[in-house]
């Protein structure tokens, strides 16, 4: 399988910032219900979270949405800081983090220059009557563990089985991660980026394409696209 | 000239080995200020453990606070032994004798209540022997060697390792004295210990040579150690943190804060153990002139790590320097930090008087600790609040009770450790004591007979 190279294309143009990845990746992979004071305490956990931004001086301002997941870096600085490869680079491309290993330093989180890493500070726990509605699938953290966006790996290791046994590829084509399944505005593109005929592979190299501060060197698989506005330097300038 | 103490073998004896052979109130009541921290302390890392992370001020993006705050201050100052000892004995300085002891060990507690700080800080301590233990377990995988977390075990445990030698060796005298002063159990323990000390001449040389060579081989551990801490941030992309004037500037600051507390824990033993005969104004008088170099290097570090953000110009950087200079509360704590750790004391310590002023040296001393603190917490707290170059995650981070309580502890169990070690050997070694007797009724210059220490200390006085 180490054709394959898992990558994300996100479409700042088309999010209208409605949060329904945010939601969909919450039940996807078990994550726990933020309360107000995770939010205030500043430690909510979401592994797509829709960041929003004010462009404009009143009262011609726009909001800006900008979805940031785990870029899963081709070079992360989340990598070698790590003592026991809690998080380690997989051969499709992917940022892979083992719950059991990870003994809590936060060093990891601490150089993520995307904020993608969240730690559980607390036990996560469900209303009682939330038991049966979490992912078997998905291994629920404990207090003291780092996480972050996985590309819903759950899927992509059933769907690999399941093409491995029936000798057909064709359940891996269709993958979708839960965010990209639910963003209604097709927003987000999951897909193999070594495959040139997938939706993402030809999104990755739009001329609209850009990296998250691309200056820190990351190679993240996850792209932006973003209408080019030619007069955005003299806009700069402007200001 | 400053009057001496003529000091016989016996009287040495007698008064640095009283807290050994008895318990006087005065060292009972010691114990009871560290105590009060230490309990309050395991209190909260009680608390800590069994309720989770959550009771820190820890957030995102600031995941490092207060415990990584205290054990870089920790490190810091257990440089002040290899300072004290090493340096100064390779240089020859010989006022240094009564001091050495309690510096170095002041160096091997401060680097254990240091080794504390990561594994409270995971939250989880039982997990923690994973990572410091270079052995893989039933899990088929060794610690990652690029991770800096890794380096740091490597480079405190060599550093304890020497120290722990380098104590225990110039211990040897002393418990040879002691089991010679004792009988039963004592007498056996210590006779254990004092590893068959007769005080033969080929004893002594090779106690002495072991003395330089640990000196010398211990000094690279002295400078690595520290420069691998910092490499814990400068290796990250976090902007302000990944800067390479980063190793030099905390081993200044290390030996800065920790010839501080030197002068600070000299100041408390003289009190305590009233070593009045043994820690004079002329060690208070050396140490501060020691210090006024000491931190004028670290000014030019200080002013040089603003430079390099200044020069490249870069935006990340520039806005934690902002915060650092201009915003509430890390402007105040910037002019606290650097009035408490230069402005303050250092002109004072210019002045002779000053110098020999020794409860004047203690409570600066105290302000340049309380400085350095800050300038652990200066360094590494706003440039983790304001990390990315997106503005959505900026934060502050504000410490818990909890964290502070473990930082008060942490004072507590130096003090508590040095304390108990007190009971078990003198804090100034008798034989270096006797020695240095000895050696200051040798020292000629022409004509004139001076003593030992006159040497290095009173240089103008000497012409």
């Amino acid at each position: 399988m180490s054709d394959v190279k898992w990558g994300m294309v996100v479409d700042v143009d088309k999010c209208s910032g409605c949060q329904a990845c945010v939601i969909a990746c919450m039940s996807e992979n078990n994550i726990p219900i933020n309360l107000d004071r995770d939010f205030t305490e500043n430690r909510s956990i979401a592994w797509i979270r829709v960041e929003r931004y004010w462009e404009g001086e009143y009262p011609d301002v726009k909001a800006r949405f900008l979805p940031v997941l785990c870029q899963h870096c081709g070079n992360a600085p989340c990598e070698p800081v790590c003592p026991v490869y809690a998080t380690f680079h997989n051969d499709q491309g992917m940022n892979i983090q083992v719950y059991n290993r990870c003994v809590g330093t936060r060093y990891c989180a601490n150089n993520c220059p995307y904020h993608a890493r969240y730690f559980n500070y607390r036990r996560p726990t469900w209303p009682e009557t939330y038991n049966n509605y979490l992912n078997p699938d998905v291994t629920v953290r404990d207090r003291g563990i780092m996480e972050k966006c996985s590309f819903c790996v759950q899927r992509i290791n059933a769907a690999t089985r399941i093409a491995k046994r029936e000798g057909n590829e064709d359940a891996i084509a269709g993958l979708q991660t839960a965010c990209a399944q639910a963003c209604p505005t097709d927003a987000l593109v999951f897909g193999n980026l070594n495959n040139p005929n997938s939706e993402v592979s030809q999104l990755y190299d739009d001329e609209r394409s850009y990296v998250l501060q691309e200056s820190i060197g990351t190679q993240p698989n996850v792209r932006y696209l973003k209408k080019i506005d030619e007069h955005a330097a003299e806009k700069a300038h402007a200001h | 000239m400053q009057d001496r103490p003529t000091l016989t073998p016996t009287q040495i004896n007698e008064e640095l080995l009283w807290p050994v052979f008895s318990f006087r109130k005065r060292h009972a009541l010691a114990f009871i200020p560290p105590m009060i921290l230490i309990s309050g302390g395991v209190a909260a890392v009680t608390i800590l453990i069994y309720q989770g992370l959550w009771v820190t001020g820890l957030q995102r993006p600031a995941f490092w606070g207060f415990f990584i705050v205290n054990f870089v201050f920790w490190i810091g100052v257990s440089h002040a032994g290899t300072m004290i000892s090493a340096i100064l004995r390779l240089t020859q300085a010989e006022w240094k004798r009564p001091i050495t002891r309690a510096a170095e060990v002041m160096t091997i507690f401060s680097l254990v209540v240091s080794l504390l700080h990561p594994v409270i800080h995971a939250g989880r301590p039982w997990r923690i022997i994973y990572w410091l233990l270079p052995y893989d377990f039933s899990r088929g995988i060794w610690p990652d060697v690029r991770s800096p977390l890794v380096w740091d075990p490597i480079a405190i445990t060599t550093y304890l390792t020497g120290s722990i030698l380098f104590v225990f060796t110039a211990l040897i005298p002393d418990f040879a004295l002691i089991r010679d002063q004792s009988s039963g159990l004592r007498k056996k323990i210590y006779g254990r210990l004092a590893l068959g000390w007769r005080g033969t001449p080929r004893q002594w040389k090779l106690q002495g040579i072991f003395g330089l060579l640990m000196s010398a081989l211990i000094l690279p551990v002295f400078v690595s150690v520290h420069s691998i801490v910092s490499w814990d941030f400068a290796v990250s992309v976090v902007p302000a943190w990944h800067v390479t004037v980063y190793a030099p500037y905390f081993v200044i600051g290390a030996v800065h804060s920790g010839v501080s507390m030197v002068l600070t824990l000299m100041a408390l033993m003289r009190w305590i153990f009233k070593l009045e005969n043994y820690i004079w104004e002329d060690h208070f008088d050396a140490v501060g002139r020691l210090l006024i170099v000491i931190a004028t290097l670290w000014l030019f570090f200080f002013f040089l790590d603003f430079a390099y953000s200044f020069y490249t110009r870069e935006e990340q950087e520039l806005a934690v320097m902002e915060r650092r200079l201009f915003e509430w509360p890390f402007n105040a704590i910037t002019v606290i930090m650097v009035f408490t750790s230069y402005v303050i004391p250092i002109p004072l310590w210019l002045s002779r008087r000053v110098r020999r002023n020794i409860p004047l040296m203690f409570w600066t001393s105290i302000l340049v600790n309380i400085g350095m603190w800050l300038e652990r917490y200066f360094l590494i707290i706003p440039a983790i609040e304001r990390k990315n170059e997106l503005t959505f995650l900026w934060s502050n981070y504000v410490p818990s009770l909890i964290e502070s309580l473990v930082v008060l502890a942490s004072f507590g169990m130096v003090g508590f450790l040095l304390l108990l070690f007190a009971k078990v050997v003198p804090l100034v070694p008798a034989w270096e004591a006797k020695e240095g007797v000895i050696f200051r009724e040798d020292v000629q210059f022409g004509e004139v007979t001076l003593p030992g220490i006159i040497k290095e200390t009173e240089e103008e006085n000497v012409w």
